[in-house]
């Protein structure tokens, strides 16, 4: 019944993750002026926009990681938007940094094994290394000694390990080569098909495309529109106006 | 090598080597809190002196030994520096050095005039433990058990610390928080805890060297302000923030200050800031220090 009378609200009752009117500051400066959107279990939905445009501090703002946030996130049910990172994290979320935060004073090794196991079903190592084979070559190396694709792989590879199934990926395929883009794509597709869901924000909008369910466009600190896989290819004209590609 | 008296060679070597031990545990405290608080800790020299005194009120109030005070003294002081960084260094975390400089020297000054006010300036006795009393004839010189002790100690903890940070899953967060902290936070490690126990943990180590230092220097109020000028010219030689290098200077430093006073004992209290002064001109950023 209340499916039929408002099918929005139990959309968002059986999303995992909901974020409404978030509003973000740095300092003084006003950066996220009302995101709303919302994933459901076993999804992959894309943030896209400009540069600039408030994607990143959106995934900042879901882990905790920015000062002053209001507006409402809800992930797994629990309200996480004055919580503090490391509880966010046990919740089961795992965020991929953008700038791929490996440490240059650890190894490789260290740096897969260093977030810690935050609920059952993580990868195994075994798994890990048969997704990049080129990670287990390499444990004993210093962590930034890595090639930019290393990097970006062990940046994915060290959240897969923690059992969390929320994943943010933050650009992961930022100035890499193509045959390692294509990796990652498989990467995420296979994250996809076993469960994970995934906020991903992508430049690449043809790598988005081929994974994501759901798209939402960010501008100016604002979710301005939204598409689905099935809606996106009759409204292809209007993204790229919205990309300025 | 006609003219050189291996007694007093030795001697002075020994002696070197003890005040090593102390400026390694301290230099290494610093360097631990550096790494993860990114503060200097001016505060550490008063630390060092509460360990000794800690020591000392353990003996007479409760007549908990030496070998309890050992262990006790690192955890009741550990745990003063916990509460130090709960309550005050917290509060300033991000903000500019001058104003980590200000509140740890003002700190140092306070809990050194509140053990002033109470015991004056001179020295209280402190027995060396009878099991550590008399010495070993070497041949060559006649070797203090207890400094000795205080030598394979101080090795022994340092070697432990620095296991503990560049070789366990603790020190693996710890190195990373030290990197970045926001991303450590983001994998569910709870960083400002870490932060709390790395102070506790530069503290304790102050505090053991106290404890080690009571029976050689007595336990004196200004015991620590005596000892930190230096430690804080090795830590600049070593380079702020490097673990092994400030293990490894503050040994070597010690030996280079004996040797100074056996050949050039006009040298020998200057000789320290003569070598800071060459390490900046040369690296400024201390021997085993990063540019940042
Ligand atoms: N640390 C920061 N301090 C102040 N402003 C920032 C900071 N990081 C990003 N910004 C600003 O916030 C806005 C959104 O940035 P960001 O979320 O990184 O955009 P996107 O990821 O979409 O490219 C930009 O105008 C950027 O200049
Ligand atoms: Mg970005």
């Amino acid at each position: 019944m209340l499916e039929q009378l408002a099918p929005r609200a139990s959309d968002l009752d059986a999303a995992l993750l909901t974020v409404e009117n978030l509003q973000s500051w740095y300092g003084e400066s006003h950066i996220l002026h009302g995101v709303d959107f919302h994933i459901q279990p076993g999804e992959v939905v894309t943030l896209l926009g400009r540069n600039g445009a408030g994607k990143t501090t959106t995934l900042k703002s879901i882990m905790g990681l920015i000062g002053k946030r209001t507006g409402s996130i809800r992930f797994r049910g629990t309200d996480i938007i004055h919580a503090s990172p490391h509880k966010i994290a046990r919740l089961g979320m795992a965020y991929c940094p953008e700038e791929r935060g490996i440490f240059s004073s650890l190894n490789v090794q260290e740096n897969l094994l260093l977030p810690p196991r935050i609920a059952d079903g993580g990868l195994s190592l075994d798994a890990i290394f048969e997704l990049f084979p080129n990670l287990k070559e390499r444990l004993a190396s210093q962590g930034t000694k890595l090639s930019g694709g290393e990097q970006q792989m062990l940046a994915i590879a060290r959240i897969l390990r923690t059992g969390a199934k929320f994943l943010m990926f933050d650009e992961p395929t930022e100035g890499l080569a193509p045959v390692i883009v294509e990796q990652i794509g498989h990467t995420i597709a296979r994250l996809k098909s076993q469960g994970f869901t995934i906020l991903l924000v992508e430049q690449n909008f043809r790598f988005a495309s081929e994974l994501a369910d759901r798209f939402y466009v960010v501008e100016n600190g604002k979710v301005i529109d939204r598409f689905s896989k099935e809606t996106l290819p009759a409204n292809m004209e209007k993204l790229a106006s919205y990309l300025g590609v | 090598m006609l003219g050189i008296n291996t007694q007093a060679l030795f001697g002075q070597l020994l002696l070197g080597l003890i005040n090593g031990s102390f400026y390694a545990l301290l230099s290494l405290g610093l360097a631990v809190i550096f790494g993860m608080l990114n503060i200097i800790n001016f505060a550490h020299g008063a630390l060092f002196m509460m360990g000794a005194f800690c020591a000392y009120f353990l003996l007479t109030w409760f007549d908990l030994n030496y070998w309890w005070a050992l262990v006790l003294a690192p955890l009741i002081i550990g745990g003063f520096g916990i509460v130090l960084q709960h309550t005050l260094l917290r509060r300033i975390a991000g903000l500019d050095h001058l104003y980590s400089l200000l509140l740890t020297f003002g700190l140092a000054l306070i809990i050194q005039g509140v053990f002033l006010n109470y015991y004056g300036s001179s020295g209280l006795p402190y027995a060396i433990p009878a099991a550590l009393q008399g010495g070993t004839n070497l041949g060559f010189m006649f070797l203090p058990n207890y400094r000795a002790w205080v030598v394979v100690v101080s090795l022994a903890v340092c070697l432990a610390t620095w296991f503990l940070i560049e070789r366990t899953r603790f020190g693996s967060y710890l190195r990373a928080a030290t990197e970045n902290p926001q991303l450590v936070s983001a994998f569910g490690i709870n960083v400002p805890l870490m932060i709390t126990l790395t102070y506790g943990l530069g503290v304790g180590l102050a505090a053991l060297a106290g404890v080690l230092a009571a029976p050689i220097n007595q336990v004196r109020p200004l015991m620590g302000a005596d000892f930190i000028i230096v430690v804080f010219a090795v830590v600049v030689i070593g380079g702020m923030g490097s673990i092994l290098g400030s293990i490894v200077t503050g040994f070597a430093l010690g030996i280079i200050e004996g040797l100074t006073k056996y050949f050039y004992p006009e040298a020998s209290n200057t000789v320290v800031f003569l070598l800071m002064v060459l390490v900046l001109l040369v690296k400024p950023t201390g021997l085993t220090g990063k540019a940042t």
